[in-house]
Protein backbone atom coordinates (compact mmCIF):
# COMPACT_ATOMS: atom_id res chain seq x y z
CA UNK A 1 0.00 0.00 0.00
CA UNK A 2 1.79 3.00 -1.33
CA UNK A 3 1.33 6.92 -2.22
CA UNK A 4 -1.24 7.36 -5.08
CA UNK A 5 -0.58 9.99 -7.50
CA UNK A 6 -3.00 11.21 -10.10
CA UNK A 7 -2.15 13.94 -12.71
CA UNK A 8 -3.73 16.37 -14.50
CA UNK A 9 -3.31 14.17 -17.79
CA UNK A 10 -4.55 10.84 -15.90
CA UNK A 11 -7.43 12.33 -14.51
CA UNK A 12 -8.10 13.99 -17.74
CA UNK A 13 -8.08 9.98 -19.52
CA UNK A 14 -9.84 8.33 -16.46
CA UNK A 15 -12.84 11.25 -17.29
CA UNK A 16 -12.98 10.52 -20.45
CA UNK A 17 -13.71 7.31 -20.17
CA UNK A 18 -16.19 7.38 -17.86
CA UNK A 19 -17.41 10.13 -20.33
CA UNK A 20 -17.71 7.99 -23.16
CA UNK A 21 -18.77 5.03 -21.83
CA UNK A 22 -21.14 5.41 -18.67
CA UNK A 23 -22.43 9.71 -18.86
CA UNK A 24 -22.88 8.66 -22.57
CA UNK A 25 -25.53 6.46 -21.67
CA UNK A 26 -27.26 8.71 -19.57
CA UNK A 27 -25.53 7.76 -15.79
CA UNK A 28 -25.79 10.61 -13.99
CA UNK A 29 -22.53 10.25 -11.78
CA UNK A 30 -19.71 8.28 -11.79
CA UNK A 31 -17.02 8.09 -9.02
CA UNK A 32 -13.69 5.79 -8.87
CA UNK A 33 -12.32 5.64 -5.82
CA UNK A 34 -9.94 3.57 -4.02
CA UNK A 35 -10.37 0.99 -1.27
CA UNK A 36 -8.80 3.47 1.61
CA UNK A 37 -12.18 5.58 0.52
CA UNK A 38 -10.51 8.47 -1.63
CA UNK A 39 -11.71 10.30 -4.22
CA UNK A 40 -9.82 9.51 -7.63
CA UNK A 41 -11.88 10.57 -9.88
CA UNK A 42 -15.71 12.03 -10.46
CA UNK A 43 -17.44 12.98 -13.68
CA UNK A 44 -21.13 13.85 -13.98
CA UNK A 45 -23.68 15.98 -11.84
CA UNK A 46 -22.08 15.91 -8.53
CA UNK A 47 -24.90 18.54 -7.47
CA UNK A 48 -26.29 17.87 -3.67
CA UNK A 49 -23.93 14.75 -3.65
CA UNK A 50 -21.10 14.69 -1.28
CA UNK A 51 -18.76 12.61 -2.89
CA UNK A 52 -16.69 12.43 0.35
CA UNK A 53 -18.73 10.53 2.52
CA UNK A 54 -20.04 8.31 -0.52
CA UNK A 55 -16.38 7.46 -1.03
CA UNK A 56 -16.12 6.36 2.53
CA UNK A 57 -19.53 4.69 3.07
CA UNK A 58 -18.60 3.06 -0.11
CA UNK A 59 -15.47 1.45 0.49
CA UNK A 60 -16.05 0.56 3.82
CA UNK A 61 -19.61 -1.40 2.18
CA UNK A 62 -17.61 -2.65 -0.08
CA UNK A 63 -15.36 -3.91 2.46
CA UNK A 64 -18.13 -5.39 4.52
CA UNK A 65 -19.72 -6.84 1.72
CA UNK A 66 -16.66 -8.55 1.64
CA UNK A 67 -16.38 -10.26 4.83
CA UNK A 68 -20.08 -11.74 4.60
CA UNK A 69 -18.77 -13.07 0.87
CA UNK A 70 -15.69 -15.25 3.09
CA UNK A 71 -18.33 -16.67 5.74
CA UNK A 72 -20.23 -17.78 2.66
CA UNK A 73 -16.57 -19.25 1.01
CA UNK A 74 -17.17 -16.42 -1.45
CA UNK A 75 -13.39 -14.49 -2.29
CA UNK A 76 -15.86 -11.16 -2.52
CA UNK A 77 -19.07 -10.15 -4.47
CA UNK A 78 -17.46 -8.18 -7.04
CA UNK A 79 -20.69 -5.58 -7.42
CA UNK A 80 -23.09 -4.31 -5.32
CA UNK A 81 -26.49 -2.77 -6.25
CA UNK A 82 -28.49 -0.81 -4.17
CA UNK A 83 -32.26 0.31 -5.75
CA UNK A 84 -33.75 3.72 -4.57
CA UNK A 85 -37.01 5.14 -5.71
CA UNK A 86 -35.30 7.48 -8.05
CA UNK A 87 -31.89 6.74 -7.82
CA UNK A 88 -30.17 3.72 -8.04
CA UNK A 89 -26.64 2.89 -6.92
CA UNK A 90 -23.72 0.31 -8.33
CA UNK A 91 -20.57 -0.81 -7.08
CA UNK A 92 -17.94 -2.87 -9.03
CA UNK A 93 -14.57 -3.88 -8.12
CA UNK A 94 -11.83 -2.65 -10.79
CA UNK A 95 -8.68 -4.80 -9.75
CA UNK A 96 -7.72 -4.94 -6.06
CA UNK A 97 -7.86 -1.63 -4.98
CA UNK A 98 -10.28 0.46 -6.72
CA UNK A 99 -14.12 0.50 -6.95
CA UNK A 100 -16.44 2.41 -9.79
CA UNK A 101 -19.64 3.87 -7.85
CA UNK A 102 -22.40 4.65 -10.83
CA UNK A 103 -25.59 6.43 -9.72
CA UNK A 104 -28.21 6.53 -12.23
CA UNK A 105 -32.64 6.51 -12.35
CA UNK A 106 -34.97 4.13 -13.31
CA UNK A 107 -34.67 5.36 -17.06
CA UNK A 108 -31.43 3.49 -17.63
CA UNK A 109 -31.62 -0.23 -17.45
CA UNK A 110 -29.84 -2.03 -15.17
CA UNK A 111 -28.56 -4.44 -17.67
CA UNK A 112 -27.09 -1.99 -19.96
CA UNK A 113 -24.86 0.12 -16.80
CA UNK A 114 -23.51 -3.49 -16.09
CA UNK A 115 -22.71 -4.55 -19.46
CA UNK A 116 -20.95 -1.02 -19.81
CA UNK A 117 -19.68 -0.90 -16.32
CA UNK A 118 -17.89 -4.47 -17.87
CA UNK A 119 -16.49 -3.19 -20.72
CA UNK A 120 -15.02 -0.13 -18.83
CA UNK A 121 -13.49 -1.74 -16.05
CA UNK A 122 -10.26 -3.35 -17.92
CA UNK A 123 -9.79 0.29 -19.98
CA UNK A 124 -9.49 1.92 -16.13
CA UNK A 125 -7.34 -0.60 -14.50
CA UNK A 126 -4.71 -0.42 -17.66
CA UNK A 127 -4.92 3.21 -16.74
CA UNK A 128 -4.77 3.48 -12.88
CA UNK A 129 -1.87 0.80 -13.30
CA UNK A 130 0.30 2.51 -16.06
CA UNK A 131 3.26 4.10 -14.54
CA UNK A 132 3.62 7.62 -14.92
CA UNK B 1 -3.36 4.71 0.54
CA UNK B 2 -2.55 8.17 0.52
CA UNK B 3 -3.53 10.17 -2.36
CA UNK B 4 -1.80 12.75 -4.36
CA UNK B 5 -4.09 14.57 -6.38
CA UNK B 6 -1.87 16.59 -8.57
CA UNK B 7 -4.65 17.47 -10.75
CA UNK B 8 -6.85 19.66 -7.83
CA UNK B 9 -3.12 19.94 -5.87
CA UNK B 10 -4.45 18.12 -2.92
CA UNK B 11 -2.66 15.50 -0.55
CA UNK B 12 -5.57 13.00 1.23
CA UNK B 13 -4.59 11.05 4.03
CA UNK B 14 -6.25 9.00 6.01
CA UNK B 15 -5.47 9.38 9.91
CA UNK B 16 -7.22 6.72 12.63
CA UNK B 17 -7.88 6.92 16.11
CA UNK B 18 -7.98 3.90 17.69
CA UNK B 19 -8.33 3.06 21.12
CA UNK B 20 -10.88 0.76 23.51
CA UNK B 21 -14.10 0.93 23.63
CA UNK B 22 -15.58 4.46 25.49
CA UNK B 23 -12.17 5.71 25.68
CA UNK B 24 -13.00 9.31 23.60
CA UNK B 25 -12.35 8.99 20.03
CA UNK B 26 -15.49 10.08 18.91
CA UNK B 27 -15.57 12.43 21.52
CA UNK B 28 -12.15 14.23 19.63
CA UNK B 29 -13.90 14.08 16.41
CA UNK B 30 -16.63 16.16 17.78
CA UNK B 31 -14.79 18.78 19.95
CA UNK B 32 -12.95 19.16 16.42
CA UNK B 33 -15.91 19.44 14.50
CA UNK B 34 -17.82 22.34 16.31
CA UNK B 35 -13.75 24.18 16.60
CA UNK B 36 -12.62 24.56 13.05
CA UNK B 37 -14.83 26.91 11.07
CA UNK B 38 -16.92 25.13 8.37
CA UNK B 39 -14.11 26.48 5.52
CA UNK B 40 -11.82 24.26 6.86
CA UNK B 41 -14.12 21.60 8.07
CA UNK B 42 -16.56 18.95 5.66
CA UNK B 43 -19.29 17.25 7.13
CA UNK B 44 -19.21 14.73 9.91
CA UNK B 45 -20.06 11.59 9.50
CA UNK B 46 -21.31 8.83 12.29
CA UNK B 47 -22.34 5.45 12.04
CA UNK B 48 -23.93 4.51 15.56
CA UNK B 49 -25.60 2.61 17.38
CA UNK B 50 -28.44 3.91 19.95
CA UNK B 51 -26.64 3.76 22.50
CA UNK B 52 -24.33 5.94 20.88
CA UNK B 53 -21.46 3.98 20.38
CA UNK B 54 -19.54 3.83 17.01
CA UNK B 55 -20.82 0.67 14.99
CA UNK B 56 -18.39 1.27 12.01
CA UNK B 57 -16.89 4.43 12.25
CA UNK B 58 -17.06 8.27 12.34
CA UNK B 59 -15.52 10.59 9.53
CA UNK B 60 -14.60 14.01 9.55
CA UNK B 61 -12.71 15.42 6.53
CA UNK B 62 -10.84 18.17 7.49
CA UNK B 63 -8.41 21.05 5.38
CA UNK B 64 -5.00 21.97 6.84
CA UNK B 65 -4.44 24.54 4.12
CA UNK B 66 -1.68 24.38 1.37
CA UNK B 67 1.98 23.07 1.96
CA UNK B 68 4.32 23.95 -1.20
CA UNK B 69 1.01 24.93 -2.98
CA UNK B 70 -0.42 21.71 -2.17
CA UNK B 71 -4.01 21.83 -0.46
CA UNK B 72 -3.28 19.17 2.99
CA UNK B 73 -6.84 17.63 3.22
CA UNK B 74 -7.03 14.97 6.38
CA UNK B 75 -9.51 12.81 6.87
CA UNK B 76 -9.83 11.75 10.59
CA UNK B 77 -11.53 8.00 11.39
CA UNK B 78 -12.64 6.23 14.32
CA UNK B 79 -13.19 3.14 14.85
CA UNK B 80 -15.61 1.27 17.04
CA UNK B 81 -13.94 0.77 19.96
CA UNK B 82 -15.95 -2.91 21.64
CA UNK B 83 -13.76 -5.54 21.44
CA UNK B 84 -16.52 -7.62 19.08
CA UNK B 85 -15.84 -5.12 16.25
CA UNK B 86 -12.48 -5.93 15.39
CA UNK B 87 -13.40 -7.16 11.57
CA UNK B 88 -15.09 -3.58 11.40
CA UNK B 89 -11.61 -1.98 13.05
CA UNK B 90 -9.48 -3.95 10.60
CA UNK B 91 -11.38 -2.45 7.69
CA UNK B 92 -11.20 1.29 8.83
CA UNK B 93 -7.63 0.74 8.80
CA UNK B 94 -7.25 -0.30 5.24
CA UNK B 95 -4.81 2.75 3.24
CA UNK B 96 -4.10 4.26 6.74
CA UNK B 97 -1.22 6.75 7.21
CA UNK B 98 -1.08 7.63 10.37
CA UNK B 99 -3.00 6.81 13.87
CA UNK B 100 -3.90 8.36 17.53
CA UNK B 101 -4.24 5.32 20.03
CA UNK B 102 -6.48 7.05 22.50
CA UNK B 103 -6.12 5.50 25.95
CA UNK B 104 -8.42 5.69 28.64
CA UNK B 105 -6.28 6.46 31.80
CA UNK B 106 -9.16 4.98 34.12
CA UNK B 107 -7.34 2.34 36.20
CA UNK B 108 -9.80 -0.43 35.22
CA UNK B 109 -9.81 0.08 32.29
CA UNK B 110 -5.82 -1.02 32.05
CA UNK B 111 -6.07 -4.30 30.65
CA UNK B 112 -8.67 -2.72 27.81
CA UNK B 113 -5.76 -0.13 26.55
CA UNK B 114 -3.00 -2.76 26.43
CA UNK B 115 -5.71 -5.15 24.46
CA UNK B 116 -6.86 -2.95 22.16
CA UNK B 117 -3.03 -1.94 21.26
CA UNK B 118 -2.30 -5.43 20.72
CA UNK B 119 -5.38 -5.85 18.53
CA UNK B 120 -4.12 -2.63 16.72
CA UNK B 121 -1.13 -4.44 15.71
CA UNK B 122 -1.92 -7.25 14.81
CA UNK B 123 -4.83 -5.70 12.28
CA UNK B 124 -1.97 -3.72 10.98
CA UNK B 125 0.25 -6.84 10.35
CA UNK B 126 -2.61 -8.19 8.32
CA UNK B 127 -1.75 -5.33 5.62
CA UNK B 128 1.69 -6.19 6.10
CA UNK B 129 1.71 -2.80 8.49
CA UNK B 130 4.17 -2.38 10.94
CA UNK B 131 2.54 -0.15 14.12
CA UNK B 132 6.93 1.20 14.22
CA UNK B 133 6.70 2.31 11.06
CA UNK B 134 3.67 4.37 11.01
CA UNK B 135 3.06 7.71 12.36
CA UNK B 136 1.76 7.00 16.04
CA UNK B 137 0.69 9.69 18.60
CA UNK B 138 -0.43 8.38 21.57
CA UNK B 139 -3.16 10.66 23.49
CA UNK B 140 -3.95 10.21 27.45
CA UNK B 141 -7.56 10.98 27.78
CA UNK B 142 -9.94 11.79 30.78
CA UNK B 143 -7.26 13.08 32.88
CA UNK B 144 -9.70 15.73 34.11
CA UNK B 145 -11.03 12.94 36.31
CA UNK B 146 -8.36 13.25 38.73
CA UNK B 147 -10.60 15.67 40.33
CA UNK B 148 -13.09 13.96 40.92
CA UNK B 149 -11.19 11.17 43.03
CA UNK B 150 -11.30 8.78 40.27
CA UNK B 151 -8.99 6.12 40.07
CA UNK B 152 -6.31 6.95 36.91
CA UNK B 153 -3.33 5.36 35.98
CA UNK B 154 -0.55 7.79 36.22
CA UNK B 155 1.41 8.56 32.99
CA UNK B 156 3.98 6.55 34.13
CA UNK B 157 2.12 3.42 34.26
CA UNK B 158 0.27 4.49 30.56
CA UNK B 159 3.75 5.13 29.37
CA UNK B 160 5.46 2.05 30.31
CA UNK B 161 2.10 -0.13 29.18
CA UNK B 162 1.85 0.90 26.03
CA UNK B 163 4.69 3.54 25.02
CA UNK B 164 7.64 1.86 26.31
CA UNK B 165 9.34 0.58 23.12
CA UNK B 166 6.83 2.53 20.55
CA UNK B 167 8.63 5.75 21.91
CA UNK B 168 5.88 8.01 19.93
CA UNK B 169 4.73 11.63 21.60
CA UNK B 170 2.19 11.59 23.69
CA UNK B 171 -0.45 14.27 24.82
CA UNK B 172 -2.31 14.14 28.36
CA UNK B 173 -6.20 15.14 27.03
CA UNK B 174 -9.89 15.52 28.51
CA UNK B 175 -11.63 15.24 24.88
CA UNK B 176 -14.80 16.74 26.47
CA UNK B 177 -13.50 19.66 27.12
CA UNK B 178 -10.79 19.70 24.32
CA UNK B 179 -8.05 19.80 26.63
CA UNK B 180 -5.24 18.49 24.18
CA UNK B 181 -7.06 17.59 20.84
CA UNK B 182 -5.74 19.86 18.94
CA UNK B 183 -2.18 19.43 20.46
CA UNK B 184 -2.51 15.85 19.52
CA UNK B 185 -4.18 17.04 16.01
CA UNK B 186 -1.52 19.22 14.98
CA UNK B 187 1.17 16.14 16.22
CA UNK B 188 -0.52 13.52 13.73
CA UNK B 189 -1.02 15.94 11.25
CA UNK B 190 2.33 17.22 10.73
CA UNK B 191 3.66 13.52 11.06
CA UNK B 192 1.50 11.76 8.64
CA UNK B 193 2.24 14.69 6.04
CA UNK B 194 6.18 14.54 6.32
CA UNK B 195 5.65 10.61 6.10
CA UNK B 196 3.11 10.23 3.05
CA UNK B 197 5.80 13.09 1.21
CA UNK B 198 8.84 11.18 2.12
CA UNK B 199 7.47 8.43 0.52
CA UNK B 200 5.94 10.13 -2.27
CA UNK B 201 9.31 11.05 -2.82
CA UNK B 202 11.14 8.00 -2.19
CA UNK B 203 9.16 5.87 -4.99
CA UNK B 204 9.73 9.05 -7.24
CA UNK B 205 13.51 8.42 -6.66
CA UNK B 206 13.24 4.46 -6.85
CA UNK B 207 11.13 5.02 -10.25
CA UNK B 208 13.56 6.96 -11.58
CA UNK B 209 16.17 4.72 -10.62
CA UNK B 210 14.69 1.84 -12.61
CA UNK B 211 14.43 3.38 -15.46
CA UNK B 212 17.62 4.83 -15.38
CA UNK B 213 18.88 0.66 -15.00
CA UNK B 214 16.37 -0.12 -17.85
Amino acid sequence: MGTMVVTTEKVKELQKVLNAQLLAIGVSLAILIDEAGNVIVAAGNENGVDTTSLAALAAANFGATAQIAKLLGEEDFSILYHKGKRDNIHFTKIGMDFILVTIFTDEIPLGLVRLRVNQVAQELLNLLSEND
Amino acid sequence: MALIDLNKREIHCKIVYYGPGRCGKTTNLFYIYNAVSEKYRGKLLTIETRGERTLFFDLLPINLGKIHGLDIRIQLYTVPGQSHYRATRKLVLKGVDGIVFVADSLRKRREKNIESLIDLKNNLKEYGLKLEELPLVFQYNKRDLINANIPLLTIEELENDLNKDLKAPYFEAAALKGIGVFETLKEISKRTVKYVARKYIFNQAHKRAQGGVL
